[in-house]
């Protein structure tokens, strides 16, 4: 039963990028954004519940793997061959396509010490970088945020295409901004009214700490950014047949927005769910279909606007799954994983290190050899051009892919 | 003090202590001292037991002895009656939180949620943690901490089940020490083993009860924090009480709940040692708090980010409505990141401005337009995590996302009771009525005038008017602080 039905907040205000003032006392908390010079861009891909490593980059020469996964072993013949040892999963042609002309590169036994077999756990420590007996509420895009462009005038520099934001990219003093759609972002934010109470917060305020001038400020922020969002999304938007999937859509966004020139450093975006415990190969086939095919289209895109050498494209999942198959044909939690490394400007492509070794498992379970802070610690300081060391808190071994 | 001081003071001990009140309340208290108003806070308007919010009864789920026999359709109904069970609790008791003539004890019950945080797939633990964090809430702090100890939702969450003489589990042990009593930095890593031996065969049994499986128990001489002795849990937990820390570490965590994100250190000193002193008596700590001058302190005053928990419970007790699917409130619970019987990590919600961002505010401020003009819910909120994907019970939590799913794009149905609300501010001039509104439903009103909130307002009726303009209150950032 509805007694009211003003239509109010659904209109948009014909309201100009440049009409959404930050009130003045915000202005005066702005300093120069430091975003390092140069425009290369990360995207993290999330693959989210737990991804199947050892089905995805495929040991097919070890008997230990196929005595381990009677029926979910993936077939020597139905693997895309790497090398005389691995091959890639059958459904990520996409993949297999990169990698031949070398813009993959493949981290095996990434991990960390003593690694936690619950999704929400492990996925925090993959997200705050946090050492696994340890809590942290901030991420580690968060944080580079915060080092990087506290009190930014345009706060976009981090991107996750979805409706609600991650913690990975939420800092102490600066969080990323999370939309779907940039019109839907726009029209939602950029409501008069809230323009009226901005304009009438920025009058009567002063610059203090209170949480009410904190609110103002994430408001005024995200006001600014959807318009700036919408405006450099109608700059270029990409013509490319993209899969009509989440994660092509996804894709597509953060391709236009590439295409245009946005302040934006990192795009965040996850596929999923890979949480297979039973009936895993029709489930994981169909997500790396979409995963291969969405990548193919989107590589292109950016091959076609001359960016592909700026552009590092990331997978990661919270953990990689057990070494033997369970009886319902799926598999359990595991711990170490691979990670992608994807684009144009890659210096060690291929297979960076050494394959899973089968034969010295601890609990049934891939020991880790590569620190997952470690590849945050490269791409922070040699893509991004940022102070690993603050952001992560402690200094990794810098690996050589980029 | 003038009057509009009091007043908002007033609003700020019923939202600090609850989940703030009506007008005619705050109108009510006005005639009264302060220590009448915060005895009966503290205290409860009338005596009564605590009200439950049970919404299954253990005899009425099957016998978890047998499970591992159950047929596939028998164990499928299991998990229905535990994933439907686990949303029933999460509704009765936001309801309980909305209804309740003793806000404070559901306040504070919130607070040890997120303290002893918790996650289970099983409805009854689930229920059973509640039941004694209810219970307790407002008493001995001592007696909360044995009875959280040992419920079987906790002994299970931090894998107690696993502690075993041989084969020595320190997670519970750790937690225990690091994150319900003393906080880091008070003991070594020794004392974690040591404690962790003491809780070896703490337990729980297929019916859900506590027990103390004596073959199990590692009974030889253990140092912990400068004392030994053969100890077993009970002996840790009452060392662990002994420990002026654990005081200081409650009270200031309870000060930055219920007073500020940063604790004043002289304050939260003379607080513990009275907490101390008193035998951990909760009550009693709150009575001090909510007593003292310096709780109205002017830079206290709708200086708190509400958690979304209170924020929509808030709306719900200022406004009377009911849902057409309770569930509903799962979803603007997970949009607005918290999911009650699901914290993100044993560390529970951080809270303050980490509830903040760009996403969350949006949607904060768009939440009244939602619900009182039943608009679409289309903002899709992110697939909670399976747990426990290794036993039977994973899909349950796959079948929450799928009905988070569901929900987008659908309008919010609720019947709202517009009644009591607006005959609240019978008596003020029409003149009056925005700042009235203004004043009762924030503590911060520096940047919303009446003429703002006049350009927006519906005139046609004074009751539209009234509602329009409380809207419109409620959709400002001033709202989401108490």
């Amino acid at each position: 039963m509805l007694i009211l039905n003003r239509r109010r907040f659904l209109q948009v205000g014909s309201l100009a990028a440049t009409s959404v003032m930050l009130p003045r006392f915000l202005k005066a908390m702005e300093k120069e954004a430091l975003v390092p010079p140069g425009n290369k861009v990360l995207v993290v891909i999330q693959l989210s519940g737990g991804n199947d490593g050892l089905n995805t980059v495929i040991p097919y020469r070890n008997d230990i793997y196929y005595r381990s996964r009677p029926s979910l072993g993936i077939e020597r013949e139905a693997a895309l061959s790497l090398n005389d040892e691995l091959g890639i999963h059958p459904a990520l042609k996409g993949l297999k396509g990169l990698y031949d002309e070398g813009a993959l590169g493949i981290l095996n036994n990434v991990g960390y010490p003593n690694p936690d077999r619950s999704h929400f756990r492990a996925m925090d420590i993959w997200h705050t970088a946090s050492e696994a007996s340890e809590y942290r509420s901030d991420g580690w895009i968060g944080r580079y945020l915060d080092a990087q462009c506290r009190g930014c005038d345009k706060p976009t520099q981090a991107l996750e295409i979805d409706d609600t934001l991650s913690l990975a990219l939420k800092g102490v003093h600066t969080n990323g901004l999370a939309m779907t759609d940039p019109a839907r972002l726009f029209s939602t934010s950029n409501d008069r009214y809230f323009n009226d109470l901005l304009q009438q917060h920025a009058t009567a305020g002063s610059a203090t700490d209170h949480a009410a001038d904190y609110l103002y400020k994430v408001m005024g922020d995200t006001m600014a950014s959807a318009a700036y969002i919408r405006q450099q999304y109608k700059v270029r938007p990409s013509g490319a047949s993209y899969p009509n999937t989440d994660l092509g859509k996804h894709l597509r966004i953060i391709a236009s927005l590439i295409a245009s020139d946005i302040n934006t450093k990192v795009y965040y975006v996850s596929h999923g769910s890979f949480d297979t415990h039973t009936n895993q190969q029709d489930q994981q086939q169909r997500l790396f279909q979409q995963l291969g095919d969405a990548m193919t289209v989107f590589t292109d895109d950016l091959k076609q606007q001359q960016r592909f050498e700026d552009v590092l494209i990331m997978t990661f999942s919270e953990f990689g799954r057990r070494v033997s198959q369970n009886a319902s044909g799926g598999t359990d939690h595991g711990t170490a994983n691979n990670v992608f490394l994807m684009g144009g400007g890659l210096k060690k492509p291929g297979l960076i290190n050494e394959g899973p070794d089968l034969s010295d498992l601890r609990e049934g379970d891939l020991q880790y050899k590569v620190d997952f802070k470690s590849v945050y610690a490269t791409v922070l300081n040699k893509w991004l051009g940022a102070d690993d060391h603050t952001i992560l808190g402690q200094r990794y071994d810098m690996l050589d892919f980029i | 003090m003038g009057t509009d001081n009091r007043k908002i003071q007033l609003q700020h001990l019923a939202w600090r202590a609850g989940f703030g009140t009506t007008l005619p309340t705050i109108a009510g208290w006005m005639k009264q001292r302060r220590r009448e108003v915060v005895h009966e806070v503290v205290n409860g308007a009338v005596k009564t037991t605590p009200e439950s919010v049970n919404v299954i009864a253990a005899k009425d789920l099957p016998d978890y002895r047998q499970v591992k026999t159950m047929m596939p359709e028998e164990k499928k109904a299991l998990q229905q009656m535990n994933n439907q069970g686990i949303k029933d609790l999460n509704v009765a008791w936001m309801q309980m939180m909305v209804k309740s003539a003793y806000p404070l004890r559901e306040k504070m019950s919130l607070f040890w949620h997120g303290h002893f945080a918790c996650r289970t797939q099983n409805v009854l633990f689930n229920q059973q943690l509640l039941e004694v964090i209810r219970e307790h809430a407002l008493g001995n702090f001592g007696t909360l901490l044995q009875a959280v100890s040992k419920s079987p939702a906790m002994l299970q969450f931090l894998n107690n089940q696993q502690n075993r003489k041989q084969h020595p589990n320190e997670n519970f042990a750790r937690e225990v020490m690091e994150l319900f009593a003393m906080g880091r930095g008070h003991y070594t890593e020794p004392d974690v083993k040591e404690a962790a031996r003491a809780f070896t065969g703490w337990g729980f049994d297929a019916t859900g009860q506590f027990v103390f499986r004596k073959g199990q128990h590692d009974d030889g001489l253990k140092t912990f924090l400068g004392k030994q002795g053969h100890f077993d849990g009970d002996d840790i937990l009452k060392i662990l009480l002994e420990e002026k820390q654990t005081a200081r570490f409650i009270t200031a965590k309870i000060f930055r709940f219920f007073v500020d994100d940063q604790p004043d250190e002289e304050r939260v000193t003379q607080l513990a040692a009275n907490f101390y002193q008193s035998g951990y008596n909760i009550q009693q700590l709150l009575q001090e708090l909510f007593l003292a001058d310096w709780f109205y302190d002017r830079r206290y005053l709708g200086n708190r980010i509400k958690s979304p928990v209170e924020l929509l419970t808030g709306l719900r007790r200022t406004i009377p409505m009911a849902f057409e699917q309770d569930e509903v409130m799962l979803v603007f619970q997970r949009i607005l990141g918290q999911v009650l019987f699901y914290p993100p990590n044993v560390a529970g919600w951080p809270g303050g401005r980490s509830w903040i961002d760009s996403s969350s505010l949006m949607f904060r401020l768009r939440v009244p337009q939602v619900i009182l003009y039943s608009q679409a819910l289309d903002v899709q909120p992110k697939a909670l995590m399976p747990e426990m994907g290794e036993g039977a019970n994973y899909k349950m939590t796959l079948e929450i996302n799928a009905f988070l799913k569901k929900q987008f794009a659908k309008k919010v149905n609720a019947r709202i009771d517009w009644n009591p609300y607006v005959e609240g501010y019978t008596g003020v001039s029409r003149e009056n009525l925005a700042t009235e509104i203004a004043g009762v439903l924030l503590q911060q009103t520096n940047g919303i005038s009446r003429s703002l909130l006049e350009r927006y307002a519906d005139s046609s009726t004074r009751e539209n008017y009234i509602k329009t303009i409380t809207i419109d209150v409620m959709s400002t950032p001033e709202y989401q602080l108490c």
